[in-house]
């Protein structure tokens, strides 16, 4: 393997010696995706570098890392705005191992095929050095679901071999809690607030990775990374077709969530658990597949738990668990189990 | 030997390009920019090109393209007009910042509503303040040499910043004109080949390291930046802006010496303007009319001059006044204006007299808004005026309309 530490980054006694990715010119190599949690713990190869100002409990910097891991060779990484974004760039400082750009909020999936592009015209003319670099795009459910949806249905369609990776905390986290297209319904969010009248977002999620799919690109999945082999699994097939690759990942925030920061992989486990967010991956050839956990539930209907569990830890649905609105709690388990049905119907191995 | 092309401005801007060495061109059609991109496109399809074509789905997302693909060390070209500029111009700002030398070819139209197809300098005013180098320039034959003295400009390792190159909508974008162009292999050698990426030091790294991103020395661009740093940053991109004026002029001369062709000094191009008491400033198309009837003048024996700024941004306010500072008039002609202000080159040009003795007498023409004809009699109705008004020395409206009814 070619991957070179340089400089020698100062590291004190006893740490670990976190360094950054040097792919020198002329890398031809691939990083095997380790299949055991020890390899991948012992890389240590993270795009993502310690001492970034995420919150304490934020599952995007888990997202980034388990991504990283499956990163196969030279990487471009492409940001849009959003928690991620800022908490990991405060200049002077940088977090990111890998070549990083972010541009604006709305635009992370056309910065990205911008930079496929010149990837590809300097290949064509003999000037880059390597045989192929990834790019790849984190991006909010804001940056993703609303403001920058033109942009990556644009990318989507145009066919830019970028995977986009969208880490979904379900509101605008980074401008403090505001209702999003990803929110769920009856969350409270600070401009969908659970009042005397209304009780939290009136409107469901817009079901993103199904309307990516609608895009017919090479690979949609949805991943969480409670579920990290599945999530780096996919995260590599992301990469490795060649084409526009999506994977929507639930990613909680305590702080947006209300809920405690020990708990945020048992909330998202809870949510796969559940059938709020089934994990899936789709590709022309094989259509819906279930993965993991989800296929899991699918053999054995009974493993399947009541939105309940979901919703009980998390402060954005306390007023749910009030009796006035039992009614409101049934509406959100009709809709999770229609949403389930429906995927079980068309996922091609799911029991019949 | 340079070869005669029947073309309109478009199109010697997309055969400009053609022969740049362009890596990627990332665009959105909009009239009346389009046949750049047709044009261009011919070129791709046809496989005359190395460049990859991304035609995008907005504006916005051209310019974004631009930025990812030039921040990735793509020589980088996008071309757009009004409203197109209007809503990429948000990334506009962050292409400076970044310090991306992505040229811009701007078709100028003006802005809605009410919608309007036709030539006014209302979107080049737009993007006045995003910390890009605007030239403006007369005729297709200027805009040809401009496109690529574009590329030069904004590559050269003293600015490293985007270029906007202004023609104005239909009088050059759709107007055929005889023009010289050269030999692919002489714009070749004056671009000094494909991009070459600036490098630059990095405390992180012992050495210089190329500003792109590059898996070799990873970087980051585009960090958050707050109130202690982004003051410092903007400071490094307004002093980058200073040493624009010296290498346009440079081009400008090199571009001389391979062509036979210059346009002033390359920043502002002065016709009779040493010894005129009345002098026209203008930028654009417009200028070439206002030549044409000054020169009738001045052959009447009356000392009229004509100003032409063809370097927009930076403001070249020591040259204008230098120029300027024994005229009786100034004439500024504008052809766009924030309501409730004046033209954007008029307020720049009074900027430019303030801080001498005495000033001449200035008033702001606004013409050619919505694309309305400027004509040689209107020229001379404007002279006619300012001759009264340096009769009667005092200049009663500030701001003037040339060509509107009622």
């Amino acid at each position: 393997m070619v991957v070179k530490t340089l400089p020698e980054f100062p590291v004190k006694k006893g740490e670990p010696a976190y360094k950054i990715w040097i792919f020198e010119p002329g890398w031809k190599g691939e990083i095997p995706l380790n299949f055991n949690l020890r390899q991948v713990a012992e890389q240590k190869r993270s795009a993502l570098l310690p001492g970034h100002r995420l919150c304490a409990g934020c599952a995007a910097p888990i997202v980034v890392k388990l991504a990283s891991f499956a990163f196969r060779g030279p990487t471009i990484v492409v940001n849009a705005t959003g928690c991620l974004e800022v908490a990991t760039t405060v200049f002077p400082y940088t977090s990111w191992a890998v070549p990083w750009i972010h541009n604006a909020f709305e635009n992370a999936a056309s910065t990205a095929a911008g930079v496929e592009s010149a990837i590809k015209a300097l290949k064509k003319t003999g000037r880059l050095p390597y045989e192929h670099v990834d790019v790849v795009v984190f991006a909010g459910d804001g940056g993703t679901f609303d403001i920058g949806f033109q942009a990556l249905s644009g990318m989507a369609e145009r066919g830019h071999d970028v995977l986009y990776i969208l880490y979904d905390n379900e509101a605008y986290m980074n401008t403090g809690i505001q209702r999003s297209g990803g929110t769920p319904k009856y969350a409270a969010t600070t401009t969908s607030p659970a009042g005397e009248v209304i009780p939290g977002k009136p409107e469901s999620k817009k079901p993103i990775a199904d309307i990516m799919v609608a895009h017919r690109i090479p690979y949609v999945a949805t991943a969480t990374p409670a579920h990290w082999m599945d999530f780096m699994k996919k995260v590599r097939k992301g990469l490795e077709v060649n084409g526009p690759g999506f994977i929507h990942s639930l990613s909680s925030c305590d702080r947006g969530w209300r809920h405690d920061n020990a708990i945020s992989i048992e909330v998202l486990r809870r949510a796969v658990d559940t059938c709020y967010f089934p994990l899936w991956e789709w590709t022309p050839e094989t259509g819906y597949m279930l993965t993991d956990r989800s296929l899991v539930i699918a053999r054995n209907p009974s493993l399947k738990q009541p939105i309940e569990r979901f919703v009980e830890v998390q402060g954005r649905f306390r007023h749910l668990m009030k009796p006035e609105n039992k009614e409101k709690l049934k509406e959100l388990q009709e809709y999770v189990d229609k949403v389930w049905e429906d995927l079980l119907k068309r996922a091609s191995n799911a029991p019949k | 030997m340079q070869e005669i092309l029947n073309v309109n401005g478009d199109e010697a801007v997309a055969y400009a390009v053609k022969q740049s060495l362009v890596d990627v061109v990332s665009a959105y059609p909009i009239t009346p920019q389009t046949i750049i991109v047709e044009k261009f496109s011919e070129f791709v399809a046809d496989g005359l090109v190395h460049t990859e074509f991304v035609p995008v789905e907005s504006e916005h997302s051209a310019m974004s393209a631009c930025v990812g693909a030039a921040a990735a060390g793509a020589r980088t070209f996008t071309a757009t007009s009004s409203q197109g500029l209007a809503l990429m111009v948000e990334i506009v700002y962050i292409a400076s910042a970044l310090r991306l030398p992505i040229v811009m070819a701007v078709a100028n139209r003006a802005l809605s509503a009410p919608i309007n197809i036709h030539n006014d300098h209302s979107d080049a005013y737009l993007m006045r303040d995003a910390g890009w180098v605007q030239l403006f320039t007369e005729n297709v034959q200027e805009t040809y040499d401009t496109t690529i003295q574009a590329f030069k400009i904004a590559e050269d390792e003293r600015v490293l910043l985007p270029v906007a190159v202004n023609l104005d909508g239909f009088f050059l974008s759709h107007t055929l004109e005889n023009i010289r162009v050269l030999p692919d292999d002489a714009v070749t050698e004056f671009l000094g080949g494909y991009r070459k990426v600036a490098k630059l030091r990095v405390d992180y790294y012992d050495e210089q390291v190329p500003h792109m991103l590059n898996p070799a020395r990873p970087l980051t661009f585009g960090s958050l930046d707050l109130y202690d740093y982004y003051f410092e940053h903007k400071v490094q991109q307004i002093e980058a802006m200073k040493n624009v004026p010296a290498v346009v002029r440079e081009v400008n001369e090199k571009w001389f010496a391979l062509t036979g062709r210059k346009y002033g000094d390359g920043v502002i191009d002065a016709y009779g303007v040493e010894d005129a008491e009345i002098v026209i400033v203008a930028m654009g198309s417009g200028a070439g009319t206002v030549r044409s009837v000054v020169k009738k003048y001045r052959e009447k024996g009356e000392k009229l001059g004509l100003l032409r700024i063809r370097m927009f941004r930076p403001f070249p306010y020591e040259e204008v006044k230098g120029l300027l500072k024994d005229a009786k008039a100034v004439a500024v002609m504008d052809k766009g204006i924030g309501p409730g202000s004046f033209g954007a080159l008029y307020q720049d040009v009074v900027s430019s007299l303030y801080d001498l003795g005495s000033h001449p007498l200035t008033v702001d023409y606004v013409y050619g808004l919505g694309g309305r004809d400027l004509t040689p009699e209107l020229v001379a109705k404007m002279i006619e005026q300012v001759k009264e008004d340096v009769k009667t020395g005092q200049v009663k409206e500030k701001i003037r309309y040339l060509g509107v009814r009622g």
